[in-house]
């Protein structure tokens, strides 16, 4: 078993907007791009070309449908790692190779330390965890901790790789600790929610749900037309526009 | 552009870094700065049409990893799914590796490899004795290539008419209808004003087109509150986060919008002096039924167009500043009788037939919701309008203290593009726009530099001789016609073009008719030809219609034993389902190891807010002996001595494209780029050569774009500080204001040939098909297809759509976006599942008049009832793209093509046209209408129709099973 920080110093993680995310892909992609030659790599993909291709992937976009209110929505789906604050799949691991950091709440896994036993994958309800066959080895998303701390980077490049791909604009990052951070107040502002916050893992990311079913969707608060008046008719009206 | 201090479309302060962005005590050994690449270069994607800046990270020679370019004006930084995998594609196991040359039969796949020299030396024999006896008989389509300015201009010093692109299967509705209506067109040619627009309407898009900008845009119009309708068949992508989703029966678009017409005329919500300010509302329309010149616009002895004044009481020149138009009544003039544009108009839209009640049924939505949303259109034009604090002058020398904006902003795509009414429904939503005043002020839809243009743009399209030997074309083989004078036709009326664009069978083809290529030159119809010379298009699987129909042309053979086609030349730089098909294989380099020119010439990435151009530029060095294909092409154009491309002394007078790129002048001081002209880099738009083009390029991020000042911003169609700057540009030949046409009288034109006006009229067959489409006026009529079968037999629309993921064919190379859709679906109504008795899951066959193919269902409830759709172009044939044999893609992926037909019925004289828009010669994919039938239990579980499996050219490696990309730059890292 291995122990959870007490308390992290920061919680960094991702909101989602569920309102404009289009289903794209680019976050799922970027993230593929940027993983397989970073902290993780390679995110290996088995039978590539072949009709059983899998693949080692730490986002992925689901697109299904739901009924809120008797009509029917289409909703895209990013998932990947919450960081949870109380991760099961940290607390069960038998090696210490899952761990939460102390510093900024990022849920990592150890490659070092992982016998591949996959308790973790077992453990998180919310399917983040990816096993790699090739090397026998969990992976999982790291918050791009190799990047928003990359020296090597330009400042303002210092953000996850599906934050800075998200065409639509949907992905967000902060710290979701710290009430007063822009992420924060977004959430608060947007009426943002955990996933399955019952389970009781505290999921740091959240997710801002489609404007139309929270009533905040923009009214056009147009009266009915009426039909131009009787005077010279459809042509007369146009004559006094014109000589207005 | 610059948000709240931060730079690209990702400025939110949510989506910055950390406020102390550097590694905290963490006693993990994470090495949080590893050395991403030893270099970074910027270029232009090219994982779809798109064309955005990126930063290719590259290390020890290899990719590493590719991002957006935050200064470049498309996508601003953001990277969508599919340039996000263009490693992928950069390393795809389907890249071609060198020049081939057929060995088998043809389609055999049986090819040996060849050195360059000796390909190139028999394309030139080749194409060096057509050019000396009969030029015509090349013809030269290229796909989605992003170089037509050089292919057409190589193709008109060639001397053969027989050029185009792939436009003629793909939208050439939108650039012909907005060309031909505003000046400039969806997309390419404008863009919604997505800073200042309230309400935007978005018609049938597919999802790739301007991808990056739609996405980027629609986050911009929710982070202001603005409202989106969406009117598609399908709820997927952009229409899923639409505010409301009308989901319309495919090719009813036109009456919907007429609709929306109707209501606002009969309420009076139409901006009145734009329309007598910027359209031809006030031009008098000839009434003389039965002469020549019924329908077409009174002109005075200087050709001026004709309007009727009220203060003075008579006519006057339609242009004149100080006209106070008549938009109404009926007038003799000089012995003329004649009535405005805007009375014919609102006449025809006026009455009854447009009303939403006599929409409603067809279009499959509810009078109340288009008496709605033509009320919330009028609300949003006229009580929201907005006014921007910027001074400008118009053409007339008129300032204006503000610019008026009416901010409802429309976009249009292939929706309504791939329809056979699909250019009149165009001109409709053009004419929607212009009557709200919205067309280029703040908030609507505005044009992008070089647009607008004049209408029709000029030049007219050349080689109305069919060319001659050793003689180039007068001008380009593509071009706008503006009467049945400029058609290419012969005396008897015959088509002149292989494709027959230009020809009575689709006059306005401005983009040619490739879709029709195979079938012409393998039916001889109207004459043969000796080569094929195709670049970048799979037209022996997903971008022909009528799939195996098309395969058995390309391998024909006559009574002789010789194929019919007699040669086919294929430039790619994949193995695609087309290279097996070709005689001679020339292989092309991928996206990062090229030179391209992304030029105004040709379609160009500009802004609204200023005209921009791009280049590519090779970032990483070719691992196989391939050429950029623009580079073979011009040293095919120095071995031809095609003028142009050798110097007096015969010799090449361009070493590569590039070379090209920097010194080719299409006008004096006018090139490919508009950048860093003049000799120190110091003009844009016209000037001298610069040796040193293509490096400040390179230094600037691989583009060029030039802000327009605030006042050239909008109203750029009677703007006069900007239609100045476009004559210095070239853009446009005068600073005269571009006039909206309401109504086109050039279409009435080809309506009087129709009825036996002058000197080139329609042989007696077309004539009652020109006199029936040529409307001057947008209406509607039920898609060609639909309109000749029995529906009751075929009930169901079936469509395609492109995921976001995806660009055509291409994907299903690339590891990464292959494992996202293998397999696609043919996504069914749950009622209408019901209905047929089908469940989730079933294997169905999908029946047309034109043949069926098999796929697997998948239920849903966000599309039309009566629709039917699929991913397009994911079904691919064994062997193709280097898949494996057990790939999802050719074992349960399908192909709608296979039951779209690419001529439609017989006519009542036994004529068979192609399945395609009557006036733009546009194919009609999405006519299509199909049954449903359950599969038998044996043959559910995969697809068909099969073909033979495509083996790998010579010394093309088996795709490998293991992918561990990636894992080399760890190593490194450490």
């Amino acid at each position: 078993m291995t122990c959870l920080p007490a308390k992290t110093e920061k919680s960094l993680g991702l909101v989602i907007d569920l309102d404009t995310c289009v289903g794209c892909q680019a976050c799922v992609t970027s993230c593929k791009e940027w993983n397989t030659g970073g902290h993780m790599a390679p995110l290996t993909d088995q039978n590539p070309y072949g009709g059983t291709a899998d693949g080692v992937w730490f986002n992925r976009v689901h697109t299904y449908e739901h009924e809120v209110d008797g009509a029917s929505r289409t909703v895209h789906f990013p998932r990947s790692c919450l960081h949870c604050e109380t991760p099961a799949c940290v607390t069960v691991c038998p090696t210490g190779a899952s761990y939460k950091r102390t510093s900024d709440g990022i849920v990592l896994v150890d490659e070092d330390k992982c016998i591949g036993c996959k308790l973790c994958s077992w453990a998180c309800p919310y399917g983040a965890r990816e096993f790699d066959v090739d090397v026998g080895v969990m992976k999982k998303c790291t918050l791009c901790v190799d990047r928003i701390y990359n020296e090597n980077l330009k400042e303002e490049d210092r953000v996850p790789a599906c934050v800075a791909a998200c065409p639509s604009g949907a992905r967000h990052f902060g710290d979701l600790g710290d009430a007063t951070s822009p992420v924060s107040q977004l959430v608060a502002a947007r009426g943002g929610t955990a996933l399955m916050p019952e389970l009781g893992y505290a999921p740091t990311n959240r997710y801002l749900p489609p404007r139309a079913n929270t009533g905040r969707g923009p009214k056009v608060a147009a009266p009915a037309l009426e039909s131009v008046g009787d005077a010279g008719g459809f042509f007369g009206w146009v004559d006094r526009v014109l000589s207005r | 552009m610059m948000h709240n201090g931060y730079r690209g479309a990702n400025s939110a302060p949510t989506q910055q870094p950390l406020p102390h962005p550097h590694a905290p005590a963490e006693p993990d050994n994470v090495e949080t700065s590893p050395k991403i690449g030893d270099q970074v270069a910027k270029t232009t994607c090219y994982m779809c049409a798109c064309r955005c800046g990126i930063e290719v990270h590259l290390r020890d020679g290899k990719v590493r990893y590719i991002n957006g370019n935050k200064d470049h004006p498309v996508n601003r930084g953001v990277l969508c799914g599919k340039g996000s995998a263009g490693i992928m594609q950069h390393y795809s196991p389907a890249r071609l590796k060198k020049p081939l040359l057929r060995t088998g039969e043809r389609g055999s796949g049986e090819f040996r490899e060849i050195e360059w020299d000796e390909a190139l030396s028999i394309a030139a024999e080749r194409l060096g004795n057509i050019r000396a006896t009969e030029p015509k008989k090349l013809a030269f389509f290229t796909g989605r290539d992003q170089s037509q300015s050089l292919t057409g201009w190589w193709a008109s010093k060639f001397g053969t008419p027989n050029f185009a692109a792939h436009g003629g299967f793909c939208s050439v509705n939108m650039a012909v209808g907005g060309l031909y209506t505003v000046g400039g067109a969806f997309w390419e040619f404008g863009e919604p004003d997505w800073e200042h627009a309230k309400y935007f309407l978005l018609f049938g898009v597919a999802e790739d087109h301007d991808s990056n900008p739609i996405k980027i845009g629609l986050g911009r119009l929710k982070a202001r509150g603005a409202k989106f309708v969406s009117v598609n068949p399908a709820r997927t992508g952009y229409n899923a986060i639409a505010d409301e989703w009308v989901g319309i029966r495919p090719g009813t678009d036109g009456l919907f919008v007429m609709a929306l017409i109707h209501e606002l005329l009969r309420a009076g919500k139409i901006d009145v002096p734009y329309l007598a300010r910027h359209t031809n509302a006030p031009a008098l329309v000839i009434k003389a039924p039965g002469t020549a010149e019924d329908g077409l616009l009174l002109r005075d002895a200087e050709g001026r167009i004709l309007a009727f004044d009220k203060a003075t009481g008579g006519p006057k020149p339609a242009d004149d500043p100080d006209l106070s138009p008549a938009l109404s009544g009926t007038f003799e003039v000089e012995g003329r009788t004649a009535t405005p544009v805007f009375q014919v108009f609102a006449e025809r839209y006026l009455d009854p037939s447009y009303s939403p009640e006599a929409a409603s049924e067809r279009c499959g939505v509810p009078a109340d919701t288009i008496r709605r949303i033509a009320a919330e259109l009028a609300h949003v034009a006229f009580e929201q309008a907005i006014e921007l604090p910027v001074a400008w002058t118009d053409t007339a020398g008129r300032r204006h203290e503000t610019m008026t904006g009416r901010p409802i902003a429309m976009h249009a795509m292939r929706g309504i593009s791939a329809h056979s009414n699909g250019f009149q429904t165009c001109r409709a939503i053009h004419v929607l726009q212009v009557l709200l005043g919205s067309v280029d002020v703040p908030g609507g839809w505005r044009f992008k530099p070089p647009f607008p243009k004049p209408i029709p743009p000029g030049p007219k399209p050349a080689g109305k001789d069919g060319g001659k030997p050793m003689t180039p074309l007068s001008g380009m083989p593509l071009g706008f016609v503006s009467g049945p004078e400029d058609l290419l036709v012969d005396a008897d009326g015959g088509p002149v073009r292989i494709d027959k664009a230009y020809s009575w069978d689709a006059p306005l083809a401005a983009h040619g008719m490739m879709h029709m290529v195979i079938r012409n030159a393998w039916k001889g119809d109207p004459y043969k030809i000796d080569t094929l010379m195709m670049y970048m298009a799979n037209m022996a699987w997903n971008s022909s219609m009528n799939t195996d129909e098309t395969i058995a042309m390309l391998t024909d053979k006559d009574e002789k034993g010789d194929y019919r086609i007699p040669f086919i030349i294929y430039s790619d730089a994949y193995f695609s389902e087309t290279v097996p098909y070709a005689d001679l294989v020339l292989p092309d380099t991928t996206y990062l190891e090229r030179h391209d020119c992304i030029s105004l010439l040709d379609r160009p990435i500009s802004h609204a807010d200023g005209p921009g151009d791009a280049i590519r530029h090779p970032v990483v060095t070719p691992d196989r002996d391939v050429r950029p294909f623009q580079s073979v092409l011009i040293e095919l154009g120095a071995r031809l001595g095609l003028p142009g491309f050798v110097n007096e002394d015969g010799a090449a007078k361009y070493k590569d494209y590039a070379d090209y790129i920097v010194h080719h002048e299409r006008a004096p001081g006018i090139g490919p780029l508009a950048g860093w002209r003049g000799t120190q880099g110091e003009k844009i738009g016209r000037g001298e050569t610069n040796e040193g083009q293509l490096d400040r390029y390179i230094e600037n991020g691989g583009f060029w774009h030039h802000e327009l000042s605030p006042d050239q911003r909008y109203y750029k169609m009677a703007n006069r500080s900007y239609l100045d700057f476009a004559v210095h540009m070239g853009f446009v030949p005068k600073a005269d204001p571009i006039v909206f046409q309401l109504y086109s009288e050039p279409l009435q034109r080809f309506r009087l040939a129709a009825r036996g006006h002058g000197p080139v009229v329609p042989p007696e067959g077309d004539r009652a098909r020109i006199e029936a489409y040529f409307d001057p006026l947008p209406f509607w009529y039920a898609p060609l297809e639909e309109a000749a079968i029995a529906t009751a037999d075929y009930p169901i629309h079936a469509l395609t759509q492109r995921p976001m993921h995806m660009y055509h064919s291409w994907g299903s190379q690339n590891a990464w976006l292959r494992q996202i859709t293998s397999q696609n679906r043919l996504f069914v109504h749950r009622e209408l599942a019901a209905e047929l008795g089908l469940a989730d899951d079933d294997w169905v066959w999908i029946e047309s008049i034109n043949g069926k193919v098999k796929g697997q269902i998948r239920l849903v409830d966000g599309v039309e009832k009566a629709t039917v759709w699929t991913w397009n172009a994911i079904g691919k044939r064994r062997g193709a793209w280097a898949l494996k044999d057990d790939a999802a893609e050719s074992n349960r992926g399908f192909l709608l093509n296979h039951a779209i037909g690419d001529l439609l019925p017989p006519d009542v004289n036994g004529k068979r046209y192609s399945n395609s828009d009557p006036i733009t010669g546009q194919a009609a994919w999405f006519d299509l209408r199909v049954r449903l039938r359950k599969c038998a239990p044996e043959e559910a579980g995969f697809t068909e129709p099969q073909f033979a499996r495509l083996p790998l050219p010579p010394n093309l490696q088996p795709a490998p099973d293991v992918l561990r990309f990636g894992a080399q730059f760890k190593e490194a890292a450490r």
